[in-house]
């Protein structure tokens, strides 16, 4: 390579780790702002149903003909919304973004093990939303049976249109991308790491994108299979998951010897490690966060780390929570329930775990500080609400209605995105060597929080008083008219945390080119990254590393500074 | 308040459970809540303000596993009994009166087997959106689906069950009070999903019984 690489080959096709990860965490925010956008299309339909809404018109001609939303376009509104927040937001934000950026610097290593696999990755995820989305321009439109895409609505030509297909194809495209960002993760972690960084020494951040990319090397290629069986249902006339006898638009179908079920199964064997590999990292980023902030070693160390693999491990043998009502043996429904009551132990510990970090710290209520705290807060709800779908009696109730919508949010929004802003707002100043603006920080934090709840708490209630989700209108149902005052609130409530959404975005971009120089280690934290320059030369480190210490050493008793970076001998206890 | 009102024998004791989970879960949400808001406030960084080098607790960690986890169980075995009564084919109640609910995109069709206790007969009794329950008497209900997955949902019965094609379903109900519910389809099935809309009607047995043989006249 040139010492001077042009412009194409530093910031486009780079190898660069961090040059990718800044790729993954841009392109990620922008896809999330378009869902956040689709979502609003939701809450206007959902507030005013059936009111026309002048300039969609010229938008969306055939979704919304004058104004107006028609049933099947809704339908594409909230599959697209659930499918770019969750495969094209939050995982390559957390796992793209994060995990390339961090884990070489975390770790003391020059790049990733495979800079070109990397970049493969970050190329493969691009054109998978451009296949995913490219449904909206195609004759009848984007897929429409919802993220999870339960066949046979999703397998036949005859209710789902080419924009299925596409969706299909590009979630094929994007599995490749994030299994071999996996595959680099876990080899960079096992093999890059600098003299005496032993996996006790590794911050949580790197212990929770270890544990991730092993559930996504694990996971993903049985979503790769699924995916293939329905394109072929899809496309070739197979019968993986369509059984005999069904009839659509009075005709009997030639399909048989297939089980609508088998998919369930499948989906949510990816998809519920899935909804892991979308918290543990948010996790991860706030036990980095906590510490610096409170001035204070973790509270349990290993208990934090032990638990988020405990969390990975138990999170493979309780997917079928998602299908206690959908036809199979009750007792898998009594075994399923078990392992999901399980899972929530090691989540409680994480939660005392931070909550013990607090505890007689000197906390510093700086933005990332402040999202950190957001994240304990409202993961809690996520966390609590969902053991009511856990116990299988109350879920029949609960089951497919705003309830489960409701708690959806606080895992994914209150949890792994206060967790997501927690970190760019920490990491921000070592990626672009400038500080973010604090104040226009703080004002978009306290508006997302505030905001976020009058969306999404009255959420529960509605599931509870009986509410279906992926509903066009529910006021057909005489007996949920009078939620129409509560959710045009709601909607109010959204468009504002929408709005509130640009004034991070601006934040973002101004300080990059104007915001105040960083300095190396602005925030006075412990761990590799912060021992080089901001933003760091390519290649990292300016020479070999030894780690001497753990990654949490606040506060030593007779230390100089309140705070040991790794590089130095601990005075204290922190191994 | 908060939930819909109850109209089938075990619809009590689902919502039993769900306040017995409100309690626990709304006891630990305003733990944590307070606990968080107390230390910000607290140990903020005042000047003076002093962290503390501490690194865990076995013991505090020990006890934060293990009560969490001991009421998991209980909560596990609790829903475990409700679940089995209302699921488990082996605990269904004994019961002569049966009906088939066929699901289809956008409508429910039920039918009744009619005197001779047979489906498939000349004497079945078939309506559309309209299934009449008695109250006080168990009614078996074979759910089947035609085309896409549906999901048979009376929020009042705390009943939900998919309709899943080429997978039929057993499910019992025992309707408790007497009044007029809606179906609500609870799996999207396609552009009129939001519309899949059906009645129930629960009524005194002989009302239940004359309704059937009007219906029968009708046909
Ligand atoms: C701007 C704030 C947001 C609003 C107002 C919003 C609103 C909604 C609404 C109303 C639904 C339910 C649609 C229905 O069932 O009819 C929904 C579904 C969903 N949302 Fe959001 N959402 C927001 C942000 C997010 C974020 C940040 C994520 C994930 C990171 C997310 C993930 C999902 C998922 C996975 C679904 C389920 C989609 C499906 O049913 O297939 N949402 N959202
Ligand atoms: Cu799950
Ligand atoms: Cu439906």
């Amino acid at each position: 390579m040139s010492d001077h690489p042009g412009f194409i080959k530093k910031y486009i096709f780079s190898t660069d780790h961090k040059v990718i990860g800044i790729q993954f965490l841009i392109s990620s925010l922008v896809f999330m702002v378009a869902g956040g956008l689709l979502a609003m299309l939701m809450r206007w339909q959902l507030g005013w149903p059936g009111q026309p809404l002048a300039f969609m018109e010229k938008i969306a001609p055939e979704g919304m003909p004058g104004g107006v939303m028609v049933p099947e376009y809704y339908n594409m509104l909230f599959t697209m919304h659930g499918s770019i927040m969750i495969f094209f937001g939050i995982i390559p934000l957390l796992v793209g973004a994060f995990g390339n950026y961090l884990i070489p610097l975390k770790i003391g290593a020059p790049d990733m093990a495979f800079p070109k696999l990397n970049a493969l990755s970050f190329w493969m995820f691009i054109p998978a939303a451009l296949i995913v989305l490219s449904g909206f321009f195609l004759e009848g439109g984007a897929a429409a049976s919802g993220w999870t895409a339960y066949p046979p609505l999703s397998a036949l030509k005859e209710t789902m249109g080419i924009g299925q297909t596409m969706w299909v194809a590009g979630v094929i495209v994007l599995g490749f991308s994030s299994i071999f960002g996996a595959v680099n993760y876990i080899a960079t972690i096992l093999n890059l790491r600098a003299p005496g960084m032993t996996f006790h020494r590794l911050p949580i951040s790197i212990w929770m994108l270890f544990t991730t990319a092993i559930l996504t090397l694990l996971a993903t290629p049985v979503l790769a299979a699924s995916m293939v069986l329905l394109l072929l249902d899809r496309t070739l006339g197979t019968s993986f998951f369509l059984p005999a006898g069904m009839i659509v638009n009075g005709e009997m179908l030639a399909h048989a010897g297939g089980q609508a079920i088998l998919w369930q199964h499948l989906f949510w064997f990816y998809s519920h490690p899935a909804v892991y590999i979308m918290i543990l990292p948010s996790m991860g980023f706030v036990s980095d966060v906590l510490p610096t902030f409170a001035r204070k070693p973790i509270f349990g160390y290993k208990a934090i780390a032990y638990a988020g693999v405990a969390i990975g491990g138990v999170g493979f043998m309780v997917w079928a929570h998602h299908m206690f009502q959908a036809g199979m043996n009750p007792a898998l429904g009594t075994t399923f329930m078990i392992s999901t009551m399980v899972v929530a132990v090691p989540t409680g510990v994480k939660i005392f775990s931070w909550l013990g970090t607090l505890w007689r710290g000197s906390i510093r209520l700086r933005t990332p500080m402040l999202h950190a705290l957001g994240f304990i807060s409202m993961f809690l709800i996520g966390g609590l609400t969902g053991i009511f779908v856990a116990s299988t009696p109350v879920d029949m109730l609960l089951h497919d209605t705003y309830f489960v919508v409701g708690h959806i949010h606080y895992v994914l929004f209150g949890g792994s995105l206060f967790g997501a802003f927690a970190g760019i707002t920490f990491w921000f100043p070592k990626m672009f060597g400038r500080m973010m603006g604090e104040r226009l920080g703080k004002i978009h934090f306290w508006l997302t929080f505030v905001l976020f709840n009058v969306v999404m708490f009255p959420m529960f209630v509605l599931g509870i008083g009986g509410m279906p989700r992926r509903i066009y209108d529910f006021t057909q149902y005489a007996g949920l008219v009078h939620f129409l005052q509560i959710n045009r609130v709601m909607s109010l409530a959204a468009f504002g945390l929408m709005a509130s959404q640009f004034l991070f975005a601006f934040n973002f971009f101004w300080s990059m080119f104007l915001g105040k120089k960083a300095g190396d280690n602005p925030w006075e934290a412990t761990t590799l990254e912060w021992t080089v320059p901001s933003p760091p030369p390519h290649g990292n480190f300016a020479g070999p590393v030894t780690v001497h210490c753990g990654p949490y050493e606040y506060s030593v008793p007779g230390a100089k500074k309140d705070w040991t970076m790794q590089t130095e001998k601990s005075l204290g206890k922190g191994h | 308040m908060l939930l819909p009102e109850s109209a089938s024998t075990y619809a009590p004791r689902v919502d039993q459970l769900f306040w017995i989970i409100l309690g626990i879960t709304g006891f630990f949400f305003f733990l944590v809540q307070a606990c968080l808001l107390l230390f910000i406030l607290k140990y903020r960084d005042r000047p003076g303000q002093k962290a503390s080098y501490v690194h865990g607790s076995t013991l505090v960690e020990i006890v934060w596993t293990v009560i969490p986890a001991l009421i998991l169980v209980g909560l596990t075995i609790a829903s475990q009994k409700v679940w089995a009564e209302i699921r488990y084919p082996s605990l269904a109640p004994a019961t002569s009166l049966q009906v088939e609910i066929l699901a289809e995109q956008f409508a429910w069709n039920v039918r009744y087997p009619g005197p001779d206790g047979q489906f498939e007969t000349p004497d079945d009794i078939s309506t559309i959106n309209q299934l009449h329950l008695p109250v006080g008497t168990p009614v078996k209900i074979h759910l089947r689906s035609k085309d896409v997955i549906h999901s048979f949902f009376v929020p009042e019965f705390r009943m939900k069950q998919d309709a899943v094609p080429g997978l039929p379903q057993q499910i019992w109900v025992e309707a408790s009070k007497a009044g007029q519910f809606e179906i609500r389809c609870a799996e999207l099935c396609g552009l009129g999903h939001y519309r899949m809309k059906g009645f129930v009607t629960t009524e005194p047995l002989a009302e239940f019984q004359a309704w059937l043989t009007e219906t029968k006249a009708n046909e």
